[in-house]
């Protein structure tokens, strides 16, 4: 079997706390501690989870925007963590990333065309009239006008900021996408045309997504596997219809059961967590959940459960869902 | 050129907005932020105001608390009562005295719209030194009170806390406590848990219904997430470019929703069933063509007509009336027999 597109292990990003006058260092958040998963290509594998759980810090850390504190990040079989700006250059045109913000990503002294074309002249890959037909038919795609390519990004709506950002992740024919809440800044009517347009593109170039969502929602829409992080690291990850059909760890139950469904009709037995997340500075020791779990016992106090694999394709981190286990009913 | 404002309940309305039109004077033009809108609230009932951005939700929302003041070249017209009060006409005094005692408001960001130079106790304690004239050592017991009520765990050292010691949820309860010490008949609520996360809205959601009851407050929720207004209101009201396009029982808007742009809102969530399972594999959402127009401009006719699949020629020419379609089920929109004989 060929390597996987991405495969990222061990993944660990740290960012040190400076304090006083001089600075010192005076502890570490633990943003990212421990994450390993693979995407194949034509896939999409969603992060989701909530703020502060390191999602966007792994997004940022596989595009190399973050340089990892440990682990590996390998793009087709070649690790990029540890690799030169100037040998990282060449891998970079393989991954491109969509951001959340469509007002703040775009450079607003750009024209459209221009901010679509930089890609292209950045890695030579077109000029002149080349380039200029390449653009036109990259806003064709993405659904802008051609004639919006002289246009400047305040002259567009939310959406089509958004569109315009994929049209300049597309542009350089990257095998990866990484899209980082691409639509949470979005309206529900535009986010649906942004959706649409994200799986068109991918059934079309065979495009592989690692897409940051805190949205379960979007989530279960647009995926086809979904890991869950909690305060740096995976809880479960899993196919889609197992996550959503049959969510393992407590944690994962319970977004679920938080997140609100849009039928009145529809009463349910809720879950309600109590408590905030703790600090990614001082994680509690043990399994990160327990202080909030309503399933907690002594063993998840001390001893941080390994993410296994459970069932088939289907990983959990938590004690009380032993490998070849039973799967009954949890009891508090 | 408007009908008589249409609304679905008058009696036993604790709050009635008739005919709200705000409007803000800029260089380019008025921007009808909010261009006729007219509802009533009934006691101790949660009414959903529903749209996207620009809808005119929020300024609707400040403009019944007055809180737009009228050096931003804003023009107000229309009626808002609160028990029988006019409060268009009351003199910012008595605007003063009714703020924050019968009818109080929280926002989005619990960060900002709390002081952070005042301890939360002292911003709980004073809204009750002023409205109920209580001394300093009452107010603060009341104050401690009113934390352990929004279920904030050891309430007498958190009344101590400044703002920037709490979590983003902890806030938005201290924002409930303010809002609710002196037992409002309204309270306002302007997204109140879109800055938060999901489990954390999930709490913050189940203590406002559950003091809505224990002080049968009336809240109007004001939300952009279709989700939030399922779980919560009992009747919702939806906004469009300025304008209330359909109101309706909770249960009946999602069953039968009679406007296209709610039936366009409703089908464009990407929607999870009650077993979880998804209800369409990874098939296309449907989406609402276009974006919405812009306010600058007098809108003829149907605001939505330029987006709608089943726009007439009479859509751009006349804007349609809020007509009552079923029991308390209005809808503003031509071809509602069309709209609702249509497959979904």
């Amino acid at each position: 079997m060929s390597a996987p597109l991405l495969r990222v292990t061990g993944l660990k990003k740290h960012f040190p706390v400076h304090r006083g006058l001089p600075s010192r260092v005076v502890g570490q958040v633990y943003a990212v501690d421990g994450v390993s998963f693979d995407i194949a290509r034509g896939e999409t594998l969603c992060l989701v989870g909530e703020s502060g759980c390191g999602k966007s810090t792994v997004a940022k850390t596989v595009m190399r925007l973050l340089a990892p504190t440990a682990g590996t990040v390998a793009l087709d079989g070649v690790d990029i963590s540890r690799m030169g700006e100037a040998q990282l250059r060449a891998h970079r045109r393989q991954m491109q990333i969509v951001f959340q913000d469509p007002y703040s990503s775009l450079n607003p002294y750009l024209s459209a065309g221009a901010i679509v074309s930089e890609p292209l002249t950045n890695f030579e890959l077109a000029s002149g009239q080349e380039l200029e037909q390449r653009v036109a038919s990259l806003f064709e795609r993405v659904g802008l006008r051609v004639d919006a390519v002289k246009k400047y990004p305040h002259e567009f709506s939310g959406g089509q900021r958004q569109r315009l950002g994929i049209a300049r992740a597309l542009a350089v024919k990257p095998s990866l996408i990484v899209a980082d809440e691409p639509v949470s800044a979005l309206d529900v009517s535009v986010q649906a045309q942004v959706l649409n347009l994200l799986i068109d593109l991918q059934e079309e170039f065979g495009l592989a997504y690692l897409f940051v969502s805190h949205d379960l929602a979007v989530v279960e829409h647009i995926g086809h596997r979904v890991a869950v992080m909690y305060l740096g690291r995976i809880v479960e990850l899993a196919g889609n219809a197992d996550l959503f059909g049959a969510a393992l760890h407590p944690y994962s139950e319970a977004l679920l059961a938080a997140a609100p469904v849009p039928d009145p009709e529809l009463r349910r037995e809720r879950m309600v967590l109590q408590g905030d997340v703790p600090s990614p500075m001082a994680p509690p020791p043990g399994c990160h959940f327990h202080t909030r779990c309503p399933y907690a016992r002594e063993r998840c106090r001390t001893e941080t459960p390994p993410l296994q694999e459970v069932k088939p394709a289907h990983w959990v981190a938590c004690h009380l869902r032993p490998v070849g286990g039973p799967f009954g009913q949890l009891t508090r | 050129m408007a009908s008589e404002p249409e609304v679905a309940v008058t009696a036993n309305a604790v709050l009635s907005v008739r005919d709200l039109r705000t409007h803000f004077l800029t260089r380019d033009g008025a921007v009808r932020a909010v261009d006729g809108v007219s509802f009533d609230v009934k006691r101790g009932e949660t009414l959903c105001i529903v749209g996207e951005s620009g809808c005119g939700k929020s300024v609707s929302a400040l403009s019944i608390m007055r809180l737009i003041p009228e050096n931003v070249g804003r023009s107000m017209a229309g009626s808002v009562r609160l028990e029988g009060t006019e409060l268009t006409t009351l003199s910012e005094r008595q605007m003063r005295a009714i703020r924050g005692n019968r009818i109080s408001m929280i926002f989005q960001e619990p960060m900002t719209s709390l002081n952070p130079v005042l301890t939360v106790g002292a911003q709980i304690a004073e809204s009750l030194r002023i409205h109920q004239r209580l001394p300093q050592r009452a107010a603060w017991e009341r104050a401690v009170e009113m934390l352990a009520m929004v279920r904030i765990a050891d309430p007498a050292r958190r009344a101590a806390d400044y703002p920037h010691q709490l979590s983003g949820g902890m806030r938005q309860r201290v924002m409930i406590a303010i809002a609710l010490a002196c037992n409002p008949q309204v309270l306002i609520a302007d997204e109140p848990t879109t800055a938060l996360d999901v489990t954390i809205q999930a709490q913050i959601l189940n203590l406002m219904l559950e003091l809505k009851q224990r002080l049968s407050t009336a809240i109007v929720l004001i939300t952009h997430d279709l989700g939030v207004v399922a779980e919560t209101a009992q009747r919702a009201i939806v906004m469009y470019a300025g304008r209330k396009v359909e109101e309706a029982p909770v249960a009946e808007l999602f069953r039968n929703p009679l406007h296209p742009y709610t039936r366009g809102l409703i089908n464009s969530i990407p929607r999870r069933t009650a077993a979880g399972r998804r209800t369409n594999i990874r098939g296309r959402l449907q989406e609402i063509s276009g974006i919405v127009p812009s306010l600058r401009e007098e809108i003829v006719g149907c605001a939505f007509a330029p987006r709608c699949s089943f726009a007439v020629e009479r859509c751009s020419r006349e804007r349609p009336a809020l007509d009552p379609h079923a029991p308390e089920h209005l809808a503003a929109c031509w071809e509602v027999a069309r709209v609702a004989a249509a497959v979904r």
